[in-house]
């Protein structure tokens, strides 16, 4: 129901995960990865002390675009692909609302590829959840742009003859000014990544991993299953060296243009590690780490950018600002009037 | 000094058609003759007509563009069907323009470019100013570029800028052909050049030049006077239609004490509005160009959710992809303002010319049942009132508006008598706060107008959503439960019917029942007007009446078409408010006359369209 949580008695502090549960009933799969993102999306909202009318979601069509409905915040439940202009016109007219834009692979790469793009070149400062699970789910189960090569679907039975597109790649060629990737089951780690994009001012792009265990389960289970992932993700640290494995025994570092595996056991005292920088503006190493694959290579989890630069609705509203200092505030009557009028007796 | 002594006539009305190559500045050119017109107190209707190509090869004929004016000492609603006065820059601006002149009337060539070369650029078989092409009428050959740079001999300026000059040479002419004062655009010319005073000085003296030679000349013995209009008392402006639409928006806004939010992305001839509300950011106006037209639309739906006016603007293929965009509009229930500035179509069809082809486009073209109210201003100055219009009934009904303006009303300009700003009523809005009698219920709809409320995201207490799917009375959830949606549907449709209650009654121009009414709508006010008056004035017994509601209709249309043996429906398409008219109101006699050529209606030909139906 829309209204079964009234009004929180303000001042109530701090807030806790059921203030912004929506008590609609949630409709996705059983075993659907977007119960664990709604929940740390609930979790970490509870943790700041903005109230929850300040926040909108706003979301396209497809599987995660119901997310609105289960948020008891404000909420606009789009067109596919669209999401990231509705959010941009809301954000441009009232920039203090906290604005999140869920989506999805199909949503946001394939129809609504453009307005992808445009948001974060942007940087109108909105948090976008791509919950990204490689595959069409809600109208059951074709291929997307983000299934490898080969998926064999309803739609391509003899497998699919697309390439793939990589998310990340694309948000930093879109020069987003946060980036970054994280797992449906890995709660802790999500809401690490949540909390960093709530606090950065600017596009924030998280891809998520997401499982669909209807029409592509275990698409990521090689990295992101709990058995597995130290060894095939690394994680991301600022400042860092790019350590994984259980025992933190591997790193990467760049030999050429290339990664390179360093088994920390055989060099103990290798110098030339890759220092991760999440505050480098050039987005070429950054990009080097959207490119690590697996199974050659472990993929990177975490923020693989993060760059203060000034946001649109800033440069909007100042530019309004602007122009009502130097030319005044306009009045109707000169409006109206005018450069030039004559008078008729 | 005249060496002949000129005689000076008076005369009532005068069309003037300046065509040249897109790079002679002729849009320019009129624009200034223009301006001396209202200075002078003239009324007047402006044409512009010009290519899509930015500069096609120079000297062909898809490069020409053309300027026309009528001006007047009385009323005048269109900007004449033929020219009295063609200034054609080159031959293929003559080719081009020749059936737009009146026979007998006075064609003025620039007889320097007519070599072999531009003649043949021109698909000139023959130089038409040698053989009898051109025996039906006055023919002044003028040596325009040779005047002009003898003229500016002992300025310093390069032969190309010289060649620029030209058209303030010929404009110098026909401002002493039409007594016209000079200082309005020597004023002019001296502010847009102050930074470059040899480029000022120059075009000034080729002004001064062009008005001298017409003096001295013995090619024209007569010179015009044309008196002022007397236009009801007032303060006037000159105004185009896309001007009167961007300053109405924001006035709209100003009475509603919001900000106008535009989203739009370039798109010809819709870009002006988008250009002229970005320079009006001190009036407190956001401007968003959008990476598409689809995103335009998103955006200012995102922007009316946030509780601005939100306002989008396109022109021919662009309405189609706002199309799903406007349909959440519809399910949403938000404010939302589509200005269409309707071209030639289908498809990418002739970008710069007119056409009113969109209206059952704007009326059906989203999927579902999705009733939209349509809006459609007549002329030029009346787009300011339409858009005020189109702001008060987004905003009192909850309900996108769609704005149909044309290519012919967008450019074309005339004078504006401006309204009695402390009499504009204002718009009135009230968002909803939290209240204490129960949940709060995004989808309970006014008793009299059926508008949900508008809740603003940042209000407290008032946490919901909205969205696509089919809603559920009253709380807005998520419903597909058969009888709702029934509901739902019948009371979206119902909303729009009820607009009809707070709209004006159409009025009849002429007897309020006969034999014939000419309904037109929107942007061919000006013609069927002008070719009433003139069947009227010959004593012919016909009627006009001019929509600018398209839906919901006035409330009294039934009642006044029923008064009539016969309506005749001119308009810019196929018939497409004849099928609705059809459909409405079966029983009637309608006959529809349907024009798609890029053109406006000329009054001549309704003229005799109308007499065929007396």
């Amino acid at each position: 129901m829309s209204t079964e949580n009234a009004a929180k008695p303000e001042g109530k502090l701090p807030f806790v995960k059921a203030d912004f549960e929506s008590g609609q009933e949630v409709r996705w799969c059983p075993g659907c990865g977007d119960y664990a993102i709604l929940a740390v999306m609930q979790r970490t909202l509870a943790q700041f002390s903005i109230p929850r009318e300040k926040y909108v979601f706003v979301s396209g069509i497809g599987c995660s675009s119901r997310f609105p409905y289960y948020m008891n915040t404000y909420g606009f439940h789009t067109i596919h692909g669209r999401a990231p202009t509705i959010a941009s016109g809301l954000k441009s007219a009232n920039p203090d609302l906290v604005v999140w834009v869920i989506t999805g692979d199909g949503d946001a790469l394939s129809i609504g590829g453009n307005h992808l793009i445009h948001v974060m070149r942007r940087n109108m400062n909105v948090n976008i959840v791509l919950v990204n699970n490689r595959i069409y789910g809600l109208t059951k189960g074709q291929y997307s742009p983000t299934s490898e090569s080969g998926k064999v679907t309803k739609s391509t039975p003899q497998g699919s003859i697309d390439y793939p597109i990589n998310p990340i790649s694309i948000a930093l060629a879109s020069e987003a000014t946060f980036v970054a990737r994280t797992v449906d089951s890995d709660p802790k780690h999500m809401g690490y990544v949540f909390e960093r994009a709530m606090q950065h001012k600017g596009t924030s792009f998280i891809e998520v991993y997401q499982n669909c265990i209807i029409f592509n389960d275990k698409a990521f289970a090689p990295v992101t299953g709990r058995e597995t992932r130290d060894d095939r993700a690394v994680y991301l640290e600022h400042d860092k060296a790019l350590t994984f494995g259980k025992k933190k025994d591997r790193a990467l570092r760049i030999k050429g243009y290339k990664p390179e595996i360093v088994d920390l056991t055989l060099e103990k005292n290798a110098d030339d590690l890759l220092i991760h920088n999440e505050k480098d503006e050039d987005t070429g190493y950054s990009y080097f780490l959207a490119q690590l694959k697996y199974p050659e290579m472990p993929v990177p989890l975490g923020v693989f950018r993060a760059i203060a630069r000034p946001t649109y609705e800033e440069m909007l509203n100042a530019q309004v600002e602007d122009s009502m200092k130097k030319k005044g505030k306009g009045s109707i009557k000169d409006l109206v009037y005018g450069r030039e009028t004559w008078t008729v007796n | 000094m005249s060496t002949m002594k000129k005689s000076v006539e008076k005369s009532v009305s005068i069309t003037v058609r300046f065509a040249g190559d897109s790079g002679d500045g002729m849009q320019l050119t009129g624009d200034q003759f223009t301006d001396t017109a209202a200075a002078m107190g003239n009324d007047f209707a402006t044409l512009p007509d010009f290519p899509a190509e930015i500069r096609a090869p120079a000297g062909t004929l898809p490069g020409v563009s053309s300027f026309q004016i009528q001006f007047s000492e009385s009323i005048i609603f269109t900007p004449g069907d033929q020219a009295d006065v063609l200034v054609a820059m080159n031959p293929a601006a003559l080719k081009v323009n020749i059936p737009n002149v009146k026979k007998g009337g006075l064609i003025i060539v620039n007889e320097s470019v007519f070599t072999e070369n531009s003649l043949r650029k021109a698909s000139w078989t023959s130089n038409p100013l040698e053989d009898n092409t051109l025996i039906d009428y006055q023919v002044l050959k003028i040596p325009l570029s040779e005047l002009t740079k003898n003229a500016l001999k002992d300025h310093p300026l390069k032969l190309s800028e010289v060649e620029r000059c030209k058209n303030f040479f010929a404009l110098g002419m026909l401002f002493w052909l039409y007594s016209r004062k000079m200082d309005h655009t020597i004023s002019w010319i001296q502010k847009k050049f102050s930074k470059r005073p040899e480029i000022s000085e120059a075009n000034v003296a080729a002004v001064k030049a062009g008005y001298n030679f017409a003096d001295i000349t013995e090619q024209l013995p007569v010179q015009y006077e044309i008196s002022k209009a007397k236009l009801e008392p007032g303060v006037y402006r000159k105004i185009t239609g896309n001007e009167a639409t961007a300053i109405g928006l924001v006035t709209a806004a100003y009475l509603a004490e919001k900000t106008l939010f535009y989203g739009s992305y370039p798109i010809t001839p819709a870009s002006s509005i988008l250009h002229i509300l970005a320079a009006y950011k001190h009036y407190g106006v956001k401007t968003f160009q959008a990476e598409d037209e689809i995103a335009a639309c998103g955006v200012a739906l995102g922007a009316s959710f946030g509780g601005q006016i939100g306002v989008t603007g396109t022109s021919g293929p662009g309405i189609c992809l706002k199309s799903e965009m406007m349909g959440l509009a519809v399910m949403a229930e938000l404010p939302l303002i589509v200005l269409n500035v309707q071209r030639g179509g289908p498809s990418t069809g002739m970008p710069t010319k007119t056409e009113q082809a969109d209206l059952l486009q704007v009326m059906f073209g989203r999927n579902g049942e999705s009733p939209i109210c349509v809006l459609a201003p007549k002329t030029p100055s009346d787009c300011f009132d339409m858009a005020v219009e189109a702001v008060r009934i987004a905003v009192k009904y909850m309900t996108p508006v769609v704005y149909l303006s044309d290519g012919n009303i967008a450019n074309g300009a005339e004078p504006w008598k401006l309204p009695d700003l402390d009499k504009l009523p204002a718009i009135k809005i009230t968002h909803p706060t939290a209240g204490t009698d129960g949940p709060f219920l995004p989808y309970k709809r006014d008793p009299v107008t059926l508008a949900r409320p508008w809740a603003l995201p940042g209000t407290p207490g008032l946490e919901h959503r909205v969205g696509g799917l089919s809603k559920a009375d009253l709380t807005g959830n998520v419903s597909y439960d058969p009888d709702n949606n029934q509901k739902m549907i019948n009371y979206r449709a119902e909303k729009i019917r009820r607009i009809a209650n707070d709209i004006p009654l159409i009025e009849v121009h002429g007897p309020d029942s006969g034999k014939l009414l000419v309904l037109g709508w929107g942007g061919t006010f000006g013609p069927i007007y002008q070719a009433i008056e003139s069947l009227r004035g010959e004593g012919r017994e016909v009627s006009h009446a001019q929509l600018t509601y398209m839906n919901p209709f006035p409330r009294n249309l039934g009642d006044m078409l029923a008064r009539f043996e016969k309506i005749l429906v001119p308009e810019l398409n196929m018939g497409q408010l004849l099928m609705l008219l059809r459909n409405q109101f079966p029983g009637r006699n309608f006959t529809g006359y349907h024009k798609m050529q890029g053109q406006p209606f000329k009054a001549q030909e309704l003229i005799e369209e109308i007499s065929k139906h007396l």
